[in-house]
């Protein structure tokens, strides 16, 4: 009886779930494996007897020393950082407001200003692009980093102006009431006593902003033009192959050390990494 | 000239005697409510309409116009969306983009859903996998995607030594060399990286789902199968057919991956309408045209949002 159900554990429990860890994982392996390969290793057909693909007896530190050295990746990581960082809290400041806003205030057209709000969350970059292109470039903000900063927000306002207006309706009326009974300014009960409850909310969605501007692609390719305004993304496709080559070891070193920092960042807040995209769903 | 009268309006109960004027107070306090919701919103309010509104209606005037890059265009009615519909290319990455997020959706919600069951029971380092397990929706997609289409590659690829190894193949697949298996790559890699997010979205679902109804169902004999198809899947329809959505609308206007991985081709056969307006507006400058090709995912957005609106409003009422 015992022995039947360890049997049936692994069959529908161990198995399964190390399948998913070695799928969901063994591309992040691969990239490692390819990162620290000498070059003499990389290129060697799939059919040699000698061939080992998943180790290698000679790491070697070349092509992150090539990345750092001769390409302008430190420059990427340093812009992907600061625009990530600036939409980030421009991006809060606005669903913070807002998010009061339509959870608290009653006001004319709350509920249609509400929904046209969720309905800019659905709207894909890749619909707007081409216009959105033209008028950056109208505005003279081509090819500098205001033209994802100002933009990135497109997308991260309206996804945590949803998360916070979520959060601001759990907080109980009552706190504000006492505090606008001692005479505290409606604006003054928001600043003082809703923002700090809501500080767990504001880092997940935080969190989540960060994650998801250090990750966009389109509205950096199509607006930045300069190698060294590029962010990583960006310049890891159209910078580190030239021509036709790919010099996949430095490719898998820029792409692993791309990932790190928003690996980090996420690793540290998990929890409320989970809490803002599950949240973001919710509504 | 409505103004001034309300603004006199004002004036008089600020002349009023000091008696009412705390009364009056509420009046004005509640002026002061529109008043700072007008101002809380008005941020969120300007950047949205600069940044959506206005580019969102300065692509149906490019779309409707023979704009191109460094000259601008001419009204030409719907000539654009003619031609884009009688292209070849154009019906390609139009049936693709339908292909790929019809399959790519059912393997990330079946895949996800099975994930999902597995998480939520308890095991030894509970933690760390399901942390490990959205790494891949952390990590930028352009980036792993070259892993992936290193994996691919033609005359090195990992996967085509295992197959191999394995037994299973004597010559190499041509992963992305061939459109079809190309589709399939892509579907591969979208589900991959998707998959987590509906794992964990699902999990936070499955945990809030009361044990006890699964107690009482297997005590009247439920199996596995009967406990999940009659007690977990009810509870947890309503955030699935969310999650859904969401994923339709990203992988239908999906762009970066199919840029890495295939780049379109070989032969432009594993267009994305995304991709291929880019091509178009963006490569070739046909600015016109490509705002034509990206609005034909309107349509398809269109109804998905409006499905996802009623379904809140019913949730709502």
């Amino acid at each position: 009886m015992v022995i039947e159900r360890r049997w049936k554990k692994w069959v529908y429990f161990y198995i399964p779930l190390t399948l998913f860890v070695i799928g969901t994982l063994f591309p992040f392996y691969w990239m490692f494996v390819t990162a620290i390969r000498p070059d003499a290793e990389l290129y060697r057909s799939w059919r040699a007897a000698t061939n080992t693909p998943f180790w290698t007896l000679q790491p070697t530190l070349d092509h992150f020393r090539d990345l750092l050295e001769k390409t302008t990746f430190p420059q990427w990581l340093w812009n992907t950082f600061f625009i990530a960082c600036v939409s980030t809290v421009i991006s809060l400041f606005c669903g913070l407001l807002a998010g009061y806003a339509l959870a608290r205030l009653k006001f004319p057209m709350a509920g249609m200003l509400g929904t046209s709000i969720f309905v800019t969350y659905l709207v894909p970059p890749t619909l707007l692009f081409i216009p959105l292109a033209d008028i950056i470039r109208s505005f003279q903000l081509g090819n500098t980093p205001w033209a994802l900063i100002l933009t990135y927000p497109t997308f991260l306002i309206p996804f945590s102006t949803w998360l916070l207006m979520g959060y601001f309706k759990t907080i109980p009326k009552e706190l504000e009431e006492c505090a606008r009974i001692d005479g505290a300014t409606r604006f003054g009960a928001m600043i003082r006593i809703i923002f700090p409850i809501a500080v767990p909310g504001i880092l997940s969605a935080g969190i989540f902003a960060f994650t998801l501007s250090w990750n966009e692609f389109i509205y950096a390719l199509v607006f930045l033009s300069s190698p060294e305004k590029k962010t990583v993304p960006v310049g890891v496709v159209s910078e580190l192959i030239r021509g036709d080559i790919y010099f996949w070891g430095q490719l898998m070193a820029g792409a692993l050390l791309g990932s790190i920092p928003v690996a980090l960042v996420y690793s540290f807040f998990v929890e409320y990494y989970v809490t803002g995209l599950t949240g973001s769903v919710k509504g | 000239m409505k103004k001034p009268i309300a603004g006199g309006s004002a004036r008089v109960e600020v002349l009023a005697p000091p008696r009412t004027a705390r009364r009056g107070g509420a009046g004005a306090w509640l002026e002061n409510e529109r008043l700072l919701a007008a101002m809380l919103l008005t941020p969120t309010v300007l950047l949205l309409g600069l940044f959506i509104a206005y580019p969102f209606v300065m692509g149906v005037w490019l779309a409707l116009s023979n704009t191109s890059v460094g000259n601008v265009g001419e009204f030409v009615g719907l000539r654009n969306f003619y031609k884009a519909w009688n292209d070849s290319i154009f019906r390609t990455a139009f049936w693709n983009t339908t292909w790929y997020t019809a399959w790519a959706t059912v393997f990330k919600l079946t895949l996800g859903m099975w994930l999902a069951l597995l998480l939520n029971r308890s095991f030894r380092g509970k933690r760390i996998v399901r942390a490990s397990m959205l790494l891949p929706f952390i990590v930028p997609t352009v980036l792993s995607t070259f892993a992936w289409r290193w994996m691919f590659d033609p005359t090195f690829s990992v996967l085509n030594w295992l197959l191999y190894r394995g037994g299973f193949i004597t010559t190499k697949l041509p992963f992305l060399s061939d459109g079809a298996y190309g589709m399939w790559c892509a579907i591969a890699v979208n589900t991959w990286r998707g998959m987590p997010f509906f794992a964990i979205t699902l999990l936070a679902g499955l945990q809030t789902i009361n044990p006890d109804l699964h107690e009482a169902a297997s005590l009247d004999g439920a199996n596995g199968w009967h406990r999940f198809w009659n007690v977990t899947w009810p509870l947890l329809k309503p955030v699935t057919l969310v999650v859904v959505v969401f994923s339709i609308i990203q992988t239908f206007s999906d762009f970066q991956l199919i840029y890495v991985l295939t780049g379109g081709g070989p032969a432009n056969s594993t267009h994305l309408i995304a991709t291929y307006a880019y091509q178009v507006g963006v490569a070739t400058g046909l600015l016109g045209e490509g705002a034509a090709i990206s609005l034909f995912m309107l349509p398809v957005l269109f109804v998905v949002v409006w499905l996802q609106l009623r379904y809140l409003r019913r949730l709502e009422a």
